[in-house]
C-alpha cells in the first residue's frame, strides 16, 4: 500500500500525506487516552475509583463517550450568529494540526524540520485565541462571551512571559529549528541549567491551555462552561479535542525546549529503547504534572491571574532573560 | 514524474495556489471595511492578514510569513479585539453611515494606494537572488540592527499607534450612548 501511495504521489507528497494521517490519528488517541487519564488521577486523588465498567479500569470509557457525541444532535441555539458559530469549531482546529507538524517525535519522525519551527508553533497559537472568541461571542449568551473576553485577557497576558523565557533557549541554541535545539541538549538538558524558565514556561503554558488554576475562562461555578456553553454533539467534542491536544502541543514544546526531546534520560542511554518512546514518557509525565496541579490548587479570582502575569511573571522573566543573555555572552 | 505530476503541471498548482491566497485576501479585506458589525471587521483584518502571510510564504520566505501571523494576528488583532470588548455595547442601534466620512475614508484609501501603486512601479526591483542568497535568520537579524534598524523603529511606532487606538476606543466607549 505505501509502494502504491509512493508511486502515485511521489515519496515527498507520500510521506506529507502519511504524516497528516498519522498527526490527525494522534489527536483522536492522545485526547481519549488523556480524558481517561485525567479522570482517574483525578478520580484517585479524591480517593475515588473513577471509570472502571467499560474495558480493563475503564479504558475504553472515552471510546464510548466519543461514539455518544458523534451521535448527539447538533443544536444550534435562535439568536446566534451562525456563520461565526458553525466556523469557530473548525478554527479552533487548524491551529492544533498546524503545529504539530514541526513536533520532533524522533530523530527521522517530524513531518516538516521547519528553521522556524519555534515560531511556527507560537504563530498558529493565536488561533486558538480566536476561535474561543468566536464561538464565545457568537453564541449570544452573556456566559460564553464573558468566558472568551476573559480567555483574550488570559492568553495575552501569559503570552508575553512564555516567550521571553523561550527566548532564552533561542539565545543559548542559536537556533529556531526543533532538531538542532534537541541536538543541542545531548549533554546537558536545558532544564539542568534554567530551571527557573522551565517551571515558568509550564506555568504560562497551564494558563495557555486554559487548565486549572487558570481555567476561568470556562469556570464551571461562575460561567455555567464558559465559552463553549451552548456548544453541543461534535462541535463541543472539536473544542474538547482542541483542548486536549493544546495539552499535548505545550507539554511536547516543553519537552523539545528543556527536557531533550527524544534523547534518552541521562545515564540512560545504553537502554535499547527508540527515542519516540523516551518522548511520549516525557510528554505524558509532564501532562501528568499538569493534571496533578489541576485537582490539587483551586481555581484563581481574575484579578489574581491578572496580577500574577504582570507584576510577577513578567518581571520575572524578563529579569531571567537580561541575566542568561548576560552569562550566555561570557562563555561565549 | 508520478502519475500525479503528469496530471497537474506544477507551475499550474503554484498558480492555483496563488489565486486562492489572493482571493483570501481579497475577501478578508473587503469583510473588514463593509460589514457593519465589528466583529466581522476584525476577522475579516485577520483573515486579510494571513492571507498576507501566505503570500510571504508563497514567495519563500516562511520567517517572514510567522512573524506576519505571530505580530499582526496574535497580537495586534486581538488587542483590537481587546478594544472592542470594551467599546460601545454591539446590541445597541448603530450610527447611521456619513456620506462626506464614506467618502474621506475613501480618498484617503486611494491616496495611499496611489502613492504605493506609484513607488512599487518606479521601483527598479531586483530578483532576490542578484542581492545575495543569504536569506536565514542570523542575516534578517543582523540587517534589522544595523541596515534596516530605521524600519525595525518604524515598526514600534505601528505598535504605538495600535496602542493608542485600543485606548481612544475604549475611552469613548465608556460613554453611554444616547
Amino acid at each position: 500500500m505505501w509502494q502504491t501511495a509512493v508511486d502515485i504521489l511521489g515519496p515527498d507528497l507520500a510521506a506529507i500525506v502519511a504524516g497528516a494521517i498519522g498527526l490527525v490519528a494522534l489527536v483522536q488517541v492522545n485526547t481519549l487516552f488523556l480524558v481517561w487519564l485525567e479522570r482517574k488521577v483525578s478520580a484517585h486523588i479524591q480517593l475515588r475509583l473513577g471509570p472502571m465498567e467499560v474495558g480493563p479500569h475503564g479504558i475504553l470509557q472515552t471510546l464510548v463517550d466519543g461514539v455518544k457525541l458523534l451521535g448527539k444532535e447538533l443544536i444550534t441555539p435562535r439568536h446566534v450568529d451562525r456563520k461565526l458559530y458553525v466556523l469557530a469549531p473548525v478554527v479552533v482546529f487548524t491551529g492544533v494540526l498546524a503545529c504539530l507538524v514541526v513536533v520532533p517525535f524522533d530523530e527521522e519522525l517530524q513531518l516538516r524540520d521547519l528553521n522556524v519551527g519555534v515560531l511556527l508553533i507560537f504563530a498558529f497559537s493565536a488561533f486558538n485565541v480566536l476561535a474561543i472568541l468566536m464561538g464565545g461571542w457568537s453564541a449570544n449568551n452573556k456566559y460564553s462571551l464573558l468566558g472568551a473576553i476573559r480567555s483574550v485577557a488570559q492568553n495575552v497576558a501569559y503570552e508575553i512571559p512564555l516567550l521571553l523565557v523561550v527566548l532564552n533557549v533561542l539565545l543559548w541554541t542559536n537556533s529556531m529549528q526543533m532538531s538542532t535545539i534537541v541536538a543541542a541538549q545531548s549533554t546537558l538538558w536545558n532544564v539542568f541549567w534554567m530551571p527557573v524558565a522551565a517551571v515558568i514556561y509550564l506555568i504560562c503554558a497551564t494558563a495557555e491551555t486554559n487548565r486549572a488554576p487558570f481555567d476561568i475562562p470556562e469556570a464551571e461555578s461562575e460561567l455555567v462552561a464558559g465559552f463553549h456553553t451552548e456548544y453541543s454533539g461534535m462541535r463541543f467534542a472539536m473544542f474538547f479535542l482542541a483542548e486536549y491536544s493544546n495539552m499535548f502541543i505545550v507539554t511536547a514544546v516543553a519537552t523539545t525546549l528543556f527536557f531533550g526531546g527524544w534523547k534518552s534520560p541521562p545515564l540512560l542511554g545504553f537502554l535499547p529503547v527508540p527515542g519516540v518512546v523516551w518522548f511520549f514518557l516525557k510528554v505524558y509525565a509532564l501532562i501528568f504534572v499538569i493534571i496533578w496541579v489541576r485537582w490539587t490548587f483551586p481555581r484563581l479570582r481574575f484579578d489574581q491571574l491578572m496580577n500574577f502575569s504582570w507584576k510577577v511573571m513578567i518581571p520575572v522573566s524578563l529579569i531571567h532573560l537580561i541575566v542568561y543573555a548576560g552569562i550566555i555572552k561570557i562563555i561565549r | 514524474m508520478t502519475p500525479l505530476q503528469e496530471l497537474v503541471d506544477p507551475g499550474l498548482l503554484a498558480q492555483a495556489a496563488f489565486a486562492v491566497i489572493v482571493v483570501f485576501t481579497f475577501t478578508g479585506a473587503l469583510i473588514a471595511v463593509l460589514p457593519r458589525n465589528i466583529l466581522y471587521n476584525v476577522l475579516g483584518l485577520i483573515l486579510c492578514l494571513t492571507g498576507i502571510a501566505g503570500l510571504f510564504l508563497y514567495l519563500g520566505s516562511p520567517f517572514i510569513a510567522l512573524m506576519e501571523l505571530l505580530i499582526y494576528v496574535g497580537a495586534i488583532c486581538i488587542s483590537i479585539v481587546f478594544a472592542i470588548m470594551l467599546s460601545r455595547p454591539l446590541h445597541l442601534s448603530l450610527p447611521k453611515r456619513h456620506l462626506p466620512k464614506v467618502l474621506g475614508a475613501g480618498a484617503v484609501a486611494l491616496a495611499v494606494f496611489g502613492v504605493l501603486a506609484i513607488i512599487i512601479f518606479r521601483t527598479p526591483w531586483h530578483a532576490a537572488f542578484v542581492r545575495g542568497n543569504d536569506w536565514s535568520i542570523t542575516s534578517i537579524g543582523a540587517y534589522m540592527l544595523t541596515r534596516y534598524s530605521l524600519v525595525f523603529e518604524v515598526m514600534s511606532v505601528v505598535l504605538l499607534v495600535a496602542i493608542l487606538g485600543a485606548i481612544l476606543i475604549t475611552s469613548t466607549g465608556g460613554r453611554r450612548a444616547p
